[in-house]
């Protein structure tokens, strides 16, 4: 029974692994932000099948892939990167950690400059359609979770030149991966909202 | 139907209260316990039908508890001393018991449902008659629809049916949402921007048939009533040709100078066919004499009371938008007087 | 810390009279300092948990005084005592402060000063995040509140429909105020959730398995677990909204290609869930409570726990039964209407078991207990009223009348109001030490039972007799005039019933009977430690074997319990984070020390919505660069919470 165990078993002390309250937290976290996307992109596709114009679902005719899907993998690689940090702070590689966590900030970063550059070359704003609303309002919402992630990153990083974490001692790097790892998924799910449902014939 | 005649039988034993209440001395213009339809019928019999469900279910709950309260009372609590514990025998077998009687209820409520929905869901014979009405704040614009476009014709708040014979609606949302909501005939539909609803109803009888908006839609939500007059088909025929001719062009003097005023400063809003008061912001006055009411079901069309609406629609429906004119008494009279005219 | 307090085994004793040192050192370590200093930096969850209910209760009493205000209106037909737009926000306002700011905080608080009690722990799982929590309802409270002082509350009613709350309808600042006050209250409401969360998956007391938790804490967790998933959608609605109203866009603008029904799916998809989220833990409260005084275990513990996650779970398919009237095919119809009538069935469990365990029971009439019984009627009227409105060519009539108000008073007041009322007497005791005066309690009871049927029993026949909800006068001759009389006497019945229940509180904490720590002789852990308890809530981590701790002595139990015996956590503050469906201790928890971060954050953030309201964006900047410092400095890994690295044999 329980409290027989704990007589003998030495407990840690503190915040580790999947027992630390934190990271429990973070996977709320993350289901709640998860139903943000969810009912986000409920309204593109509620509000895709109203009766519109021709051509004018998506505004200005399908979507252009020529940096959204390169910026895609840019994303996916931050991730990967992320990876790789938890992956090195668990043989107690900090220096791996800190080149990992760096790299995965810096891409997010790359993410952000073409993300803007994706949004400046479209011909439409935000106050013209139903369409561009949702386009803008949609990535917009992502590209701010990204902008916290980038700071989470480099937060991190900092900690983590700083010599905070070890072998054992690294909740923060395991919560704040939970985290990006989630704002890379959930571009997954904006992305072929957005970039490839088009193609496949959700237009009008 | 089977459920019709058991709801008919059970009733005045079941609900001498309710009956009490709704055959009441005064009127009650808006109950939906009465239907006067074929589309409302059968769902008077299912409301009948799960009020009946519920009261039985209200009486036996409380009865329960009543018993279990007085059947074996402890001790009076002292606080802070220790009290004796029942042995905790599982009543398990009585919750099933419980849960399963209800659950059975349940899916016998759902497949009456489905029924009445199935009945009621379109209109079992084609309609006579298609009608567009469109919910604005906060008045009810209605087209008589036609095939024939000269034969369609706009008219407000008042909508003349043939009785016996299922009439279409088209429900159509002017600015905000409103519902469409005759209780004798029918249950409600709302008049939503961007959409266009169609629902149906019968009246069995000639008579007058009371309605009201019942999604809240702003300050005069309160005041946006309707009237559906059922007619014989032979009257409503000459209803509906008279509707189709402009009203006839004043004879009198002062007639004629209210209708100069009245176009210069109501014809914004307000149409009457014939004159160049063309307006489409404001109920259609065309045939203005003919309706029961005035300003969406406020007040009865009568001479005095058309004078009190124009001469201060603000202090009658504040937050109307039709505004006070500004008009001396002298005009004012004159305007009322073209009015009177529009037969 | 040096690197032998990164893991130990945890001692263990017995907790004895006159165990000076050890409850001193804890008092020590745990209690908050006093003054200011205290007030704004606590995170004990029982002071968090009594500001929840304070505030609560106060805004209780503001949404009364509303609805007497338009009560008088109403009283009789062809009223002028308030203007329809003065009618149409004070209408408003009732509904958001009595469901967003009253019935869900309400039941916050007490599941936040109980939660930590009956669950044998220290604290809640992210004691900054509760004050965090506190703080953030508070200030979204005052927002909301603050614009309604300058006649800028809501004038849409509490679900807002578009178009009417679009710009082009409703052209002053009211529905920008709503929406930000929403969306900063659903921040709140989503972290509190998942604090509560957490707490019931790590921080149950050694041996306390999934199957031993008291109900209360099943309600709030499967509450908070809704409100996880579906809090976002509304704080998407208002903020769509905000944006229709503020940048141009065109989500809800259907003459621009967007939907007016969107809203209403989006709304109602938190909405329904919404109206579960703030009755099951009240039905935990009875499900915990009326069994006390009935003196035998609730009946059929595992079907009620879960009933209560069952309810919940279809409580999401049902949101479309707010929308029979929109026009939708009867496909979706058929099928959202089965599920309204069939989402009963769980509450039927609920129902017969609390019924069969006062009638296999022997009951004690206190006052508590006279709530906790009246409640199941209540909830029996305002079920099968719900059950009539499932039925779609039934609701086609009675939707937007009286009869749906008097079915949404019959739940909120029947299944929110009685039981949270009947839980402040049977807890009053332990959060003051002093028991609530039962006489004046039996008058309270009766007031309050008498005028709530009296006020809203008849709002059901003038509902069947057409009257539409949410008009601000009506003509003579409806067959309204008597029934909207005595709604009108009935409510001011009920309030006087309320005035007495707030008497009673200030009476009796002041000269009420000392309650000692179990005045009921009640069965759960929280009663085993003094009233009030100490800051640190148990000198030794309790042990537990049973659903009745404080029972077993006569009714025994697979394994026994120990209240006062059990691990010894007093090398600052810590607690003990036990695995998910045993309990079995898995980790010891470094709890945080008091912090003015969360108070800070709440100014902060409400800085945000302050500068959005008024369209002062540099002060919206302002407010998100001081709210990224504050998480920073909060986030900041701590040696003293164990979240860094062990010191280096050399370093």
């Amino acid at each position: 029974m329980a409290n027989r165990r704990s007589l003998t078993t030495a407990l840690p002390v503190g915040a580790i692994d999947t027992r630390a309250t934190g990271w429990w937290a973070m996977i709320f976290v993350v289901f709640t932000e998860a139903s943000l996307f969810a009912y986000l992109l409920f309204s593109y596709f509620y509000i895709a099948v109203q009766p519109h114009a021709a051509g004018s679902f998506p505004e200005g005719g399908l979507p252009d892939l020529t940096l959204a899907l390169p910026n895609t993998v840019v994303l996916l690689l931050s991730s990967v990167a992320v990876g790789w940090a938890q992956f090195s702070i668990e043989r107690d590689d900090s220096k791996r950690l800190c080149i990992g966590l760096a790299f995965a900030a810096a891409l997010g970063m790359v993410f952000l400059i073409v993300q803007y550059f994706e949004w400046a070359q479209k011909p439409f704003t935000l106050s013209s359609t139903p369409y561009s609303s949702l386009y803008f309002t949609v990535t917009g919402f992502h590209m701010a979770h990204v902008v916290v992630g980038v700071v989470m990153l480099w937060a991190l990083f900092a900690w983590s030149a700083m010599g905070y974490f070890n072998r054992v001692r690294y909740a923060h790097i395991h919560i704040g991966a939970l985290y990006w790892h989630f704002v890379d998924a959930v571009w997954l799910a904006v992305f072929f909202t957005f970039y490839i449902t088009p193609l496949l014939g959700m237009r009008s | 139907m089977c459920n019709n005649r058991l709801t008919k039988t059970l009733l005045p034993y079941a609900l001498p209260i309710w009956f009490a209440l709704a055959r009441p001395a005064v009127a009650t213009p808006l109950d939906y316990l009465h239907a006067a339809g074929r589309k409302a019928a059968p769902v008077v019999a299912l409301t009948w039908g799960v009020i009946t469900i519920s009261i039985v279910v209200i009486v036996i709950i409380s009865v329960l508890l009543a018993g279990a309260i007085w059947r074996r009372p402890g001790s009076a609590a002292i606080p802070g001393s220790r009290l004796a514990l029942e042995p905790p025998v599982e009543a398990l077998n009585w919750l099933w018991l419980g849960v399963g009687i209800s659950t059975l209820v349940l899916l016998f409520s759902v497949v009456w449902t489905m029924i009445v929905l199935a009945k009621v869901t379109s209109p079992i014979t084609k309609p006579a008659l298609t009608i567009e009405v469109t919910g604005r704040q906060w008045w009810w614009q209605v087209r008589y629809l036609n095939s024939d476009p000269d034969q369609i014709f706009s008219t407000a708040n008042e909508i003349h049916i043939p009785a016996g014979q299922p009439i279409l609606f088209k429900l159509v949302g002017g600015d905000v949402i409103h519902s469409f909501w005759v209780p004798a005939l029918s249950g409600k539909t709302d008049t939503i921007p961007g959409l266009t609803n169609e629902m149906w109803l019968e009246a069995d009888k000639p008579g007058l048939y009371y309605g009201q908006c019942t999604e809240y839609c702003g300050l005069q939500h309160a005041k946006m009533g309707l009237l559906v007059v059922a007619d014989t088909p032979r009257n409503f025929s000459a209803w509906w040709n008279h509707q189709l001719r402009s009203p006839q062009l004043p004879t009198k003097g002062d007639q004629w100078a209210g209708l100069a005023n009245f176009n210069m400063y109501c014809g914004s809003c307000h149409a009457v066919r014939g004159t160049s008061a063309a307006g489409m912001l404001g109920p259609d006055l065309s045939h203005l004499m003919q309706r029961h009411s005035l300003a969406a079901g406020v007040l009865p069309n009568n001479p005095a009371d058309l004078e009190r609406w124009i001469s201060d629609p603000q202090g009658i429906k504040p937050g109307s938008l039709m505004q006070k004119p500004e008009l001396s008494a002298r005009e004012l009279a004159d305007v009322q007087a073209y009015l009177k005219t529009l037969d | 810390m040096t690197i032998a307090d990164y893991e130990r085994v945890p001692t263990v004793a017995v907790e004895e009279e006159g165990q000076g040192a050890l409850s001193e050192n804890l008092k020590r370590v745990w209690e908050s300092r006093p003054g200011i200093a205290g007030f704004l930096s606590t995170v004990d969850h029982k002071e968090i948990g009594l500001r929840y209910i304070v505030t609560a209760f106060a805004f209780l009493i503001a949404g009364g005084v509303e609805a007497l205000i338009f009560r008088l209106q109403l009283a009789w037909p062809g009223q002028h005592l308030l203007t329809p737009e003065q009618y149409d926000q004070l209408f408003s306002t009732h509904g958001m402060t009595m469901i967003f700011l009253y019935a869900g905080p309400v039941l916050s608080g007490f599941s936040n000063y109980l939660w930590p009690l009956i669950l044998g722990a220290r604290d809640m799982a992210l004691p900054r995040l509760n004050a965090l929590s506190y703080w953030i309802y508070l200030c979204a409270g005052i927002f909301l509140y603050a614009a309604f002082a300058f006649g800028f509350g809501p004038n849409d009613g509490w679900f807002n429909y578009v178009p009417y709350a679009a710009r082009a309808y409703n052209a002053g600042p009211n529905i920008d105020f709503y929406s930000l006050g929403m969306i900063l209250l659903g921040i709140s409401t989503t972290v509190g959730s998942i604090n509560f969360v957490v707490t019931f998956l790590r921080m149950r007391a050694p041996g306390m398995s999934i199957n031993r938790v008291p109900i209360l804490a099943w309600g709030t967790v499967t509450a908070s677990a809704a409100n996880i998933f579906a809090i976002p959608a509304v704080s998407l609605a208002f903020f769509l909204l905000w944006m229709d109203r503020n940048v141009g866009t065109h989500f809800f603008d259907a003459p621009a290609g967007g939907s007016a029904l969107l809203w209403q799916h989006l709304f109602w998809m938190f909405g329904h869930p919404w109206v579960y989220a703030i009755v099951l833990p009240a039905m935990g409260m009875v499900s915990d409570g009326l069994p006390v005084f009935c003196r035998r275990p609730l009946v059929g513990y595992t079907v009620v726990a879960l009933a209560t996650v069952a309810t919940m779970v279809l409580g999401f398919g049902v949101w479309v039964h707010h929308m029979f009237a929109t026009g939708l095919p009867s496909v979706s119809l058929s099928f959202f209407s089965a599920a309204s009538i069939i989402i009963a069935v769980p509450s039927a469990v609920g129902v017969f078991a609390w019924l069969a365990t006062i009638w296999t029971g022997r009951p004690v009439f206190t006052t508590a207990f006279m709530f906790f019984a009246s409640f199941i009627v209540l909830f029996t009227v305002g079920g099968v009223s719900g059950f009539m409105t499932g039925s779609v060519p039934v609701d086609w009539q009675l939707t937007d009348t009286y009869f749906v108000v008097a079915h949404l008073h019959y739940v909120l007041i029947g299944i929110n109001v009685f039981p949270v009322v009947g839980a402040t007497y049977f807890w009053f005791p332990k959060f003051t030490g002093r028991l609530l005066d039962e006489r004046l309690g039996r008058w309270n009871f009766w007031t309050m039972f008498v005028g709530f049927n009296l006020g809203f029993f008849p709002m059901h026949i003038s509902g069947l007799l057409g009257m539409p909800r949410r008009v601000y006068t009506y003509a003579d001759g409806m067959g309204w005039d008597w029934l909207n009389l005595i709604t009108t006497a009935g409510s001011f019945l009920f309030a006087i019933g309320v005035l007495l229940f707030i008497v009673n509180i200030f009476k009796s904490y002041r000269t009420g009977t000392p309650a000692g720590a179990n005045p009921w002789d009640a069965p759960t852990l929280e009663w085993s430690v003094p009233s009030p308890p100490p800051p640190y809530n148990f000198v030794v981590i309790p042990t537990v074997g049973s659903r009745h701790p404080l029972w077993e002595d006569r009714l025994g139990a697979e394994e026994p319990s120990y209240p006062h015996a059990g691990l010894v956590l007093n090398k600052g503050r810590e607690a003990i984070g036990t695995s998910v469906l045993d309990g079995e201790p898995e980790i010891i928890l470094k709890m945080p020390r008091d912090s003015y971060a969360p108070f800070i954050l709440s100014l902060t953030t409400t800085l945000i919505f302050i500068g959005l309201a008024f369209q002062f964006w540099w002060l919206a900047a302002l407010g998100i660069l001081g709210s990224g410092t504050d998480i920073v400095g909060w986030l900041w890994p701590e040696r003293s919470l164990g979240e860094t690295a062990e010191p280096t044999a050399n370093g």
